[in-house]
């Protein structure tokens, strides 16, 4: 397991960071949220032109850049740090990694290197309205029409960026098949009839959700039928080891911003970072952002190299870092006092992404169980 | 510095040792003759200026000479207790002839030493020390009281800290001195803990004497002293950690001195897993009460793996940043508070798991009393080196670089002061 950056890894970080500074500062992220796209193609075209961020983990024999999670999970972290409207977890994270996942060669060279050059904005529908993040909950059936064409039926739900996506990977089952039996992944153009998408009035407006009927859709087979449990639930790994990078990264800024206030706030005729009821709520902010962080870089390395701890070290991690994050966003706006509680604070806009981020692909306490499974107990 | 010039460096240590410790290593001898031996060479203490025992080699090789004392199987110099805060002190500050006088003997074995800083009316606050000395006829004249003093009924010799000006401001009426134990004024009394072990003893002092060479560094300049006593003993909690296993079979009586000498030194520390709430029990225990199976069980002791995995990558972080030679992060400093909030949850999943037998101890608690000591224990991880709220401020003044707390206590003459009521 790899406990520290090389040279490279840390240059590369402090380029994202410059980039997403200038790109996206607080004032972009508000007009992004109010729109309902939640990202715009113009800022989307410039992430890939210039830094080549859609095709990190692709490999090069697809058009990506050939990195691994580790860089990715450093690309998630600064992307959470600076709450960058983008559909960059629904395609790279997402969907591209569910393809890499159960795609044939040929589906890969076909799907991955417009995803790579940033063309192709891809998510993958997986929960429906129930709410549930296994794969029992998955109801949404395929019938076959003949060859890799199949008919999809059924109503997926929390889609991230599932209104604006230019391709959806869905997952769906054989009719009367359950839990992990009979499940497969399928390809989904945007605009096939009978695909009717919804954006859903969402909480964290900095990451858009969608409501997707499928009623009597064609969709492509991606990889083989009835066998997509092993891959999905990888993905599914792989993106909370990536979700969980991309947290710290926002606690980490929810931490800085705390501290930078209480060094300019006076009261008493002091800095109110002086008293020490503030030292001792920094020096545990700190403590509960480095131990996720610690986590988080973990499972980005664990994901990496395919460590058979995996699925353990990602469940955790992802525990970890929703726990942090929530408890870095509440401390932040207290600190902040009654201005931390302002629409015009900017606190409420990491607040909902935790929020967001603690439920979405399952809450704490089901990442906790998957954890001790993981490990076998 | 680059890595290659470090590995080169590394390797031509790793030649000289070797060799030296071929021709030289006789597990035959005393270990008292061994021991001379091994300090004339340097290799006792390879760090050490070669004035003074050692080769003055960085501090990073000391590693690379313990691993070739290990594979041989050559035994080190005295390590154990206090005495590797005095001969640090003593290098810094000390003058020729109290080094002449204290390090050899503390190398070969032949002195212990304990630490005489905390008190009852100054435990965070060290520089509040009340304990006196007065020069009178030529000879410090020492009154006052210390505590938490570990392994003071074996030493022969202890670094105290006293106030020797109370009209002085509070850091500049202190001074540091070298004490002798064995002697009428000093008395020793072992101090029982909530856990039923005594680790530690109170020390009480009528009329003790130090020599007035005795004096470390200048008088009224004694906090400075301590600051680096202080400063080794945080540096010497982390090398122990990374202190390795013995692949060669110790048999033999110059392993049989060792081997008493470190379970005399290493008596005090008997409960301190049970003070670090034994993770490593968790699991074992949950399975063989079935309490594995309980969904609420199951999540607390998940959310207690969770914190133990993360501090323990954390501290592997901080780790890797000093093995590279970057300035230590934040990682760095947090692994104390880390620390103690493990021991708590864990003391709390351990009664989570047994339930009703949490109210027994002894032959009639789990792992006859194993458990019941580790709920007991517990409290003293986020006291002992510095409590938790101390390492709080640490943290937020030095890492985060926040201010500073307004205080009262420095500005006046430390007379002046307010303190405990006796």
């Amino acid at each position: 397991m790899q406990f520290s950056f090389t040279p490279e890894q840390t240059e590369f970080r402090s380029v994202l960071r410059r980039f997403l500074a200038e790109h996206s500062p607080p004032s972009t992220v508000r007009r992004h949220m109010e729109s309902e796209a939640g990202w715009d193609r113009e800022g989307w075209r410039a992430l890939n032109t210039q830094l080549g961020l859609t095709g990190v983990h692709i490999p090069e024999e697809f058009g990506g850049q050939g990195f691994s999670f580790v860089e990715l999970g450093l690309v998630l972290e600064e992307m959470g740090r600076a709450l960058l409207c983008a559909p960059y977890f629904s395609t790279t994270v997402l969907a591209a990694t569910a393809i890499l996942n159960s795609g044939t060669d040929g589906q890969k060279t076909a799907l991955l290197p417009s995803i790579a050059l940033g063309e192709c904005v891809a998510t993958l529908a997986f929960t429906e309205p129930n709410g549930r993040w296994d794969l029992g909950g998955i109801e949404t059936t395929a019938t076959p029409l003949g060859g890799d064409r199949f008919k999809l039926e059924g109503v997926k739900s929390f889609v991230v960026d599932g209104h604006t996506a230019d391709l959806i990977v869905a997952a769906a089952r054989r009719p009367g098949s359950g839990g992990e039996d009979g499940l497969s992944l399928f390809t989904v153009e945007a605009d096939a009839p009978g695909l009717t998408r919804q954006a859903l009035k969402v909480l964290d407006p900095t990451r858009k959700l969608a409501r997707l009927t499928f009623d009597r859709v064609e969709a492509r087979l991606l990889g083989e039928a009835g066998a997509a449990a092993g891959p999905l639930t990888r993905t599914l790994t792989q993106a909370a080891a990536c979700l969980a990078n991309e947290m710290v990264g926002g606690a980490e800024r929810l931490r800085q911003s705390a501290l930078d206030y209480a060094n300019l706030r006076v009261q008493f005729g002091r800095p109110i970072a002086s008293f020490q009821s503030m030292k001792h709520k920094q020096a545990d902010m700190l403590l509960e952002v480095q131990l996720a962080m610690s986590a988080a870089y973990a499972a980005a390395s664990a994901a990496a190299e395919d460590d058979p701890e995996l699925p353990a070290i990602a469940a955790l991690a992802k525990a970890g870092a929703s726990d942090a994050y929530m408890s870095t966003a509440r401390h932040t706006i207290q600190i902040h006092g009654g201005a931390g509680f302002t629409w015009d604070n900017d606190t409420q806009l990491w607040f909902r992404r935790a929020k967001s981020s603690e439920v979405f692909l399952g809450d704490p306490a089901w990442h906790r169980e998957l954890m001790l499974r993981g490990w076998g107990v | 510095m680059t890595g290659t010039t470090t590995d080169n460096r590394r390797q031509s240590v790793r030649d000289e040792v070797r060799a030296w410790l071929e021709a030289n290593w006789n597990p035959n001898l005393s270990l008292a003759d061994w021991r001379n031996r091994l300090i004339d060479s340097g290799w006792g203490a390879p760090s050490w200026p070669r004035t003074w025992h050692g080769r003055d080699l960085p501090a990073a090789m000391e590693a690379v000479v313990a691993e070739e004392m290990r594979r041989i199987g050559a035994v080190s110099v005295a390590r154990s207790g206090v005495r590797g805060l005095a001969t640090a002190t003593l290098l810094a500050h000390g003058d020729d002839v109290q080094k002449a006088k204290f390090l050899r003997r503390a190398l070969t074995g032949e002195d212990n030493w304990c630490q005489l800083f905390s008190e009852p009316g100054s435990g965070s606050d060290l520089a509040g020390a009340l304990t006196r000395a007065e020069l009178i006829d030529g000879r410090w004249v020492i009154n006052g009281q210390k505590v938490w003093t570990t392994s003071a009924h074996h030493a022969d010799w202890g670094l105290l800290l006293a106030r020797t000006d109370f009209d002085a401001p509070k850091h500049e009426g202190l001074s540091y001195f070298i004490l002798g134990m064995r002697q009428a004024g000093v008395e020793v009394r072992p101090l029982k803990q909530m856990n039923g072990h005594a680790s530690f003893n109170q020390v009480f002092f009528t009329d003790a004497e130090v020599p007035q060479a005795h004096l470390v560094g200048r008088l009224g300049e004694g906090w400075a002293v301590a600051t680096t006593t202080l400063m080794h003993e945080r540096r010497g909690a982390d090398g122990l950690a990374a202190a390795g296993g013995k692949p060669v079979e110790r048999q033999g009586p110059i392993y049989d001195e060792e081997r008493a000498e470190n379970a005399i030194a290493m008596e005090p520390y008997r409960w301190y897993p049970q003070r670090a709430g034994r993770v490593d029990l968790i699991l074992e225990r949950a399975t063989a009460t079935g309490k594995m199976h309980d969904p609420v069980v199951r999540q607390e002791i998940a959310k207690l793996l969770t914190l133990a995995k993360s501090a323990e990558w954390t501290a592997r972080r901080a780790r890797a940043a000093q093995a590279q030679g970057r300035a230590p992060g934040p990682e760095g400093s947090l692994g104390k508070l880390a620390a103690s909030h493990v021991a708590r949850a864990a003391a709390h999943v351990h009664t989570v798991i047994i339930g009703a037998e949490a109210m027994l101890t002894g032959e009639d608690a789990p792992l006859e009393g194993l458990i019941s000591e580790i709920l007991l224990s517990v409290p003293a991880g986020s006291i002992a080196g510095g409590t938790d709220e101390i390492q709080r401020n640490i943290i937020a003044e030095r890492v985060l670089g926040m201010p500073k707390e307004p205080r009262s206590d420095n500005d006046r003459p430390f007379r002046d002061v307010p303190r405990n009521r006796a």
